[in-house]
């Protein structure tokens, strides 16, 4: 169970690095809003710092639900998750394989740039940390509350708007937590409350998004 | 002589076959629980009858083809006995237990094989098998997977990407992960589909080993299939 999961995960790490320019179409996106809005605004300090948290928040959440297309996509199109679904291992396992994946693969990479964007921005260094902590909580939730909506989706023709009006309500929470945290943290207070809060809403995600995206996957199937 | 080249391999591939299968079939002859049972399935598709009713037993070593006109309901009752798709009635058991309750121990020991390819682009032959393997934690020595593929026809093309490979070579790397994944059921939704002459020679030689190794068979086929062992018919549709 526990090969069978790394095995699915190594899968999916080896095929996305077999097709480059995908991989770094979320990362590119990422960098490019954000480096857009001081060219569209006033680019003084002062405007910079208070967007900053709001900026870079919402286009990780964008640059996230645009990659969320290809977390099932290929496998249904080629049968490969009627394969998974008749696995003897659980669902969920596989399901959770896939996501991690897809988190490695799209939101790590964020969370990495992420600093340096925040320079850019002028975010004082001590809300860095803030900064990458709390998208390092936010992201992968995410991910798991993003593959309920693709599982749901996934047989839809051009489901993207579909898509995002599934799951946008649920990563508003986390929107607004993890902007928040960045925010209070430039003002040098304690981020204390919204990082637990951050972490509950991944505990949560982590334990029962699988479920349901394996819930959904099966009726996705049964068409 | 294509066919006696074909045949060389089969001997050994049997033998190794009945080994692994023969030990669970041995235990299993001598009770009457059908491998897997049918009982009184409906199945409607966008408010249409498909087919209600439909009941069958298998039994252990019995092939059966299911047959009927385009849009009978073929593929949608082979996916209602692979489970992936509800019945609107009935039940589907597993030795004489609903699928949906033996689910690890039915999917430990049936290969369903649908229409999709299930081959990625971007891995090799190898890999792409591997992978398939990988998902029922079966672990496969390199030897044994390039018997096989020798067996199926795509000797020398284990390395080969997946986009490389034509859509027959892409349903014998199928095959491959078939004979590899040693299920006593296999449920192959035309399983003919884009093999050239010699690949159906290779299904149905397949077919008759594994009945004879005492695994079991359901396919459909709208291509005529000369088995030379007895066979079942379940009839869709008026």
């Amino acid at each position: 169970m526990i090969k069978a999961f790394f095995y699915l995960l190594l899968r999916d790490l080896r095929l996305a690095f077999r097709s480059r320019h995908e991989l770094a179409n979320p990362l590119i996106f990422f960098v490019l809003v954000v480096s857009l809005f001081p060219l569209a605004t006033t680019p003084s300090s002062e405007l910079l710092r208070e967007m900053a948290p709001g900026v870079i928040w919402v286009s990780a959440l964008l640059s996230v639900l645009l990659s969320l297309d290809r977390l099932f996509k290929q496998d249904y199109e080629d049968g490969s998750l009627d394969q998974l679904m008749l696995s003897p291992n659980p669902l969920v396992i596989l399901v959770l394989a896939k996501v991690s994946a897809h988190w490695l693969l799209t939101g790590l990479p964020l969370v990495l740039i992420a600093p340096l964007l925040g320079m850019f921005m002028y975010i004082p260094d001590e809300a860095l940390g803030a900064l990458v902590i709390s998208l390092l909580l936010g992201t992968p939730v995410l991910s798991l509350v993003g593959a309920i909506g693709v599982s749901l989706t996934v047989a839809v023709n051009r489901g993207g708007v579909l898509l995002s009006l599934i799951i946008l309500p649920l990563y508003i929470p986390v929107l607004i937590f993890g902007a928040n945290a960045v925010d209070v943290a430039s003002d040098g207070m304690s981020v204390r409350g919204q990082m637990l809060f951050l972490g509950a809403v991944l505990s949560l995600a982590l334990s029962l998004a699988p479920l349901a995206t394996a819930q959904a996957l099966r009726i996705t199937a049964a068409r | 002589m294509t066919e006696t080249s074909g045949y060389n391999t089969v001997p050994q591939t049997k033998t190794d076959q009945a080994e692994n299968l023969g030990l669970k079939i041995m235990t299993e002859t001598g009770s009457s629980i059908p491998l897997l049972g049918a009982d009184s399935l409906e199945c409607t598709r966008d408010d249409r009858l498909l087919f209600n009713g439909l009941s069958f037993e298998l039994m252990t070593g019995e092939v059966l083809q299911v047959e009927g006109a385009n849009g009978s309901g073929k593929t949608s009752l082979l996916r209602i006995l692979s489970g992936l798709r509800q019945a609107d009635e009935g039940d589907v058991c597993w030795m004489g237990e609903k699928i949906s309750l033996a689910r690890e121990d039915y999917y430990a020991n049936m290969i369903y094989i649908g229409h999709l390819p299930c081959i990625k682009n971007d891995l090799t032959t190898l890999e792409n098998i591997r992978s398939l393997l990988d998902t029922r934690s079966q672990a496969v020595s390199i030897d044994k997977i390039e018997k096989v593929l020798t067996r199926v026809g795509l000797e020398g093309f284990d390395d080969v990407a997946g986009k490389a490979l034509s859509s027959g070579q892409r349903r014998r790397v199928l095959l491959a992960f078939l004979l590899l994944a040693q299920a006593r059921l296999w449920i192959l939704d035309e399983p003919l589909t884009a093999l050239d002459v010699e690949g159906v020679d290779l299904v149905e030689s397949m077919i008759v080993e594994h009945r004879n190794a005492g695994g079991s068979v359901i396919f459909t086929t709208h291509h005529g299939m000369q088995l030379p062992c007895e066979m079942r018919l379940v009839h869709l549709g008026q």
